[in-house]
């Protein structure tokens, strides 16, 4: 197994508020322990406020745990001030100096460092290429689109040669098509300066396309640590099934009338097999029969909302291999047998 | 009706730009630009000698006497201490700014910007002749001086030829503190919002790429602050040069340019003279500003 990047332990972190002179305290990250590995690109996963972003700005520095603390390569760096770690961080609003030219922001380090105006040039040039905006170095950030700033800033973090690279929803602000192409492109340069990326998103679908491994926090805790596949087809909990993809959540007397225990399941909506009442069940099956109340065509795929008989919902979803939009239409008010493989039910705590 | 009225006038945006610009543009041609070009147009007339009387002719004469070596003298004098007091006002203003900008927040932060305006609310007389208490012969700071015993080294202070008097109350210094108390909320203002508008995440950015606090100051807060340090000493500068009351009731017998403006178009009826000296500070400002301008003042605007 590779060393320890990041090591958390035990860490929490709790903020004071006050609200119409009520005061009072919040745990943002409570007791967290993780290991991230040296090369990962390891994302941090979770809606807002469930302590990802916090846990991200302790590392970088600019929060500092309540209890705890943070290794980076071994060292405690719980109480080190941001400047004297050795990682850098591309923000979630770029934060590019508006009075300097983007060669300027990218070698700013370089600066700082003291290391010759030639010499600083020259790397600047190096990491403009390498984010693919040769030539743009005398323009102002005003000058840039999102997605250009976007590559400034993250050429900009990556100058200092960071051990780690923090990345706080970095492709939040890009449109849809530009943010697909920036995944991928993220995930090359990683792969090429070797820098272990750690990666905030609340984009489930970001999280799956581009990590080695994910975090999914919720409310200042994390629910499970894994792989995209295990974090998809082994959610841990109710929370990590509902957050990361869509799921059926089925419980109580329907789960029991399907699967013969009334222990919660989840079971994803595209593993699901919209079958006629005429079809046989096999051993390794599991199916319910109910009536298509809604159908919602998506192009690539139609979603069916099915009432199974004797109360409760299960979402469908079917690619649109064969069928057209008129098609799949015709199935409205259908009565229907829903078919699945026993190996997909999932039983989820909580 | 009403509905007919407010279509007609959505259908037109120009006319109704038109018509709130006009009312605002008059004023604005007729009080300023007007007064000022007849200012313009006045200091290039003189006054004769003989008759007293202002002689509508085009001619120099009058700007030409601006050079005699007493009123360069003057407007030597004035841009000295409109510098300094510039200067002083930048060096107070800065930590306070600083402070209001990036640590307070809420119920604190309107405390404290109403504690920098709330003096500008109240008469600026009556703020300027209360500092006579304070520096007078018979003033606060005579009566701490002796307290502490150091009046030796008060008297010896005021006895230096340039800045100081017969008491604190009528000297160089007496004016330049009394400057400086009331323009300091002018210089307050603009520099704190300009602190106000840069966002926290790049000093973090900046101390993230390695730089110390003090590198972050000089690198980026502040090179993004300095238009509201040029707006705010645009204020104290200019305010400085045109005053006539601070000098007269604080000032020996050296003149300023406002209380030389007032003594000619008052005292001796010099109104080209006291127009062409108006121009002084004008163009003072226009070459302070295009300094400013290579220093990159405007850049980040």
């Amino acid at each position: 197994m590779k060393e320890s990047a990041i090591l958390f332990k035990n860490v929490s972190r709790v903020f004071s508020v006050r609200h119409n002179d009520i005061a009072g305290t919040v745990k943002a990250v409570d007791g967290i322990s993780l290991d991230i590995r040296d090369g990962e690109f390891f994302s941090l996963l979770g809606p807002s406020g469930s302590g990802k972003t916090t846990s991200l700005r302790m590392i970088a520095g600019f929060d500092r745990p309540t209890s705890g603390s943070i290794l980076l390569y071994g060292q405690d760096v719980s109480n080190l001030p941001p400047y004297e770690r050795d990682v850098n961080t591309v923000f979630q609003d770029y934060a590019l100096f508006p009075h300097m030219t983007v060669g300027e922001n990218v070698a700013y380090g370089l600066m700082i460092k003291k290391v010759s105006k030639a010499e600083r040039q020259k790397k600047a040039d190096e990491m403009l290429d390498l984010v693919r905006l040769p030539g743009f170095a005398d323009r102002k950030p005003a000058q840039l689109s999102g997605g250009q700033r976007q590559r400034v800033a993250l050429a900009r973090a990556l100058i200092n040669h960071p051990k780690v690279l923090l990345l706080d929803e970095p492709l939040g602000a890009l449109d849809l098509k530009l943010r697909q192409q920036m995944q991928v492109e993220l995930k090359s340069i990683q792969q090429r300066v070797g820098i272990t990326f750690i990666f905030v998103t609340h984009d489930q679908e970001e999280a799956l396309t581009m990590s080695d491994r994910i975090a999914v926090f919720n409310l200042g805790k994390i629910e499970q640590v894994g792989t995209p596949a295990e974090v998809y087809e082994h959610p841990a909990t109710t929370f990590v099934a509902s957050f990361v993809g869509t799921s059926n959540l089925v419980s109580g007397e329907v789960a029991k009338r399907i699967t013969g225990s009334d222990t919660r399941f989840s079971i994803r909506p595209e593993k699901i097999r919209l079958g006629s009442m005429s079809d046989k069940i096999d051993a390794d099956m599991v199916s319910a029969d109910g009536v298509v109340r809604d159908v919602v065509y998506i192009g690539l795929f139609t979603r069916y909302l099915i009432e199974l008989e004797g109360g409760g919902d299960l979402v469908v979803v079917e690619q649109n291999l064969n069928t057209t939009s008129m098609d799949v239409m015709k199935a409205k008010s259908q009565k229907v047998r829903l078919i699945w493989k026993k190996e997909h039910v999932r039983h989820v705590e909580g | 009706m009403l509905n007919r009225i407010s279509t007609f006038f959505y259908l037109r945006p120009r006319l109704v730009l038109a018509l709130m610009l006009i009312p605002p543009l008059l004023w604005f041609l007729v009080v300023y630009i007007g007064s000022l070009m007849t200012m313009l147009l006045n200091s290039f007339f003189y006054l004769d000698g003989f008759t007293g009387k202002v002689v509508r002719e085009f001619t120099l004469k009058t700007y030409l006497k601006l050079l005699d070596p007493t009123n360069l003298q003057i407007f030597g004098r004035t841009t000295l201490m409109a510098v300094l007091v510039t200067f002083a006002c930048i060096l107070i203003a800065f930590p306070l700014s600083y402070y209001m900008a990036r640590f307070t927040s809420g119920r604190f932060k309107t405390f404290l910007y109403l504690a920098v305006t709330i003096p500008l609310w109240s008469s600026y007389v009556v703020r300027v002749y209360s500092w006579k208490l304070i520096l007078a012969k018979e003033g606060i700071i005579t009566w701490f001086a002796n307290l502490v015993h150091l009046n030796g080294l008060l008297d010896a202070y005021l006895k230096l030829p340039g800045v100081g008097g017969t008491s604190l109350s009528i000297s160089p210094t007496g004016i330049f503190i009394v400057f400086v108390y009331i323009w300091l909320p002018y210089m307050i203002i603009p520099i704190q919002t300009a602190l106000e508008r840069v966002p926290k995440s790049l000093i973090e950015a900046s101390s993230d790429l390695g730089a110390r606090p003090s590198e972050t100051f000089r690198t980026v807060i502040l090179p993004l602050a300095f238009p509201g340090v040029i707006a705010g000493s645009i204020f104290t500068f200019s305010l400085t040069l045109g005053d006539f009351i601070v000098p007269q009731l604080y000032g020996t017998s050296s003149y300023y340019i406002g209380k030389a403006v007032l003594t000619y178009q008052g005292t001796s009826g010099n109104i080209p003279l006291a127009a062409a000296f108006t121009m002084g500070p004008i163009v003072i400002m226009i070459v302070y500003l295009l300094i400013a301008k290579k220093l990159g003042a405007f850049d980040a605007l």
